[in-house]
């Protein structure tokens, strides 16, 4: 049977995340990320952030708010049961600090099959309440079987 | 060692962690995945896997740190990183990573690594790029 490939291109409503002191130091933990910048609010801004700073990898967390309503969607039709995550990549921009507002739109780009597996590619693009952007996602879930 | 002198085809130091019986349920916590592949030994052996495996996002994070460490953690000199899932790896065995300078010039060095429990490779062609924050 091939693949669905109807929903490339089709963007989903931008998800919101607001980032919270403990839960950077939460995820700091988690990872073993060990400078103080993602602990203590002074160590942060004395090495010139905003405020308590989360790791570059902290991306997943506000990400993966825009990236479940896409893998989840009927019009792309991944069978969650066999689906691997195949590959990512993440650019980052401005540093993501306690107290900021993150918005992720995610968008649907490719969608094709090759040995038998199929290949559903989605970019992410994150930015804060002043419009930066803090990070951009590709990420390549790959399902077995299609 | 820090990032201005690193030369093409320099190693970078290895980052080695051992992650423990429950640090999945900590990053399923921490990072809001909760497939239970990760955190149901019992379910990941119904769906043929040897047990529950680790995120490979908690993977990919090490790669981070392994390369951040470079700029001593400054969460600002990581630009890019890319990775390939290849295996599956698991909790109670210790992932190494390591890595080789591809390009370096002008601040902005691009780093090759490869994260593996033993031989079994679990992130393969990944490739980080960090400049001087």
């Amino acid at each position: 049977m091939p693949v669905k490939t109807d929903a490339i291109g089709k963007q989903w409503p931008a998800a919101t995340y607001e980032v919270g002191a403990e839960k950077i130091r939460e995820y700091a933990d988690a990872i073993g990320a060990g400078n103080p910048v993602h602990r203590d609010h002074e160590a942060a801004r004395s090495a010139g952030f905003r405020d308590l700073v989360a790791p570059p990898m902290f991306c997943v967390v506000y990400g993966a708010r825009a990236m479940g309503p896409a893998i989840l969607d009927p019009d792309v039709g991944i069978n969650l049961a066999t689906m691997l995550h195949g590959s990512q990549e993440f650019e980052w921009d401005e540093p993501v600090c306690d107290g900021d507002v993150i918005e992720t739109a995610a968008t649907c780009k490719e969608i094709y099959e090759k040995d038998g597996k199929g290949f559903y590619v989605f970019e992410t693009i994150s930015t804060n309440q002043d419009g930066a952007r803090t990070a951009k996602g590709t990420w390549t879930n790959i399902v077995r079987g299609v | 060692m820090s990032l201005e002198d690193l030369k093409v085809g320099d190693s970078i130091p290895e980052l080695k962690v051992t992650p423990d019986k429950y640090l999945p349920y900590r990053y399923a916590g921490a990072s809001g995945d909760f497939n239970p592949i990760h955190i149901d030994p019992e379910f990941a052996r119904q769906v043929g896997l040897p047990g529950n495996i680790l995120h490979g996002l908690w993977m990919m994070a090490q790669v981070a740190r392994g390369s951040a460490q470079l700029a001593d953690g400054d969460p600002r000199a990581l630009k890019r990183l890319s990775v390939q899932f290849r295996g599956m790896g698991f909790p109670e065995q210790e992932l190494v990573v390591s890595g080789t300078v591809k390009e370096a010039a002008d601040g902005r060095v691009v780093i090759d690594t490869v994260a593996a429990q033993g031989d079994n490779q679990v992130i393969r062609n990944a490739q980080a790029e960090l400049a001087a924050p």
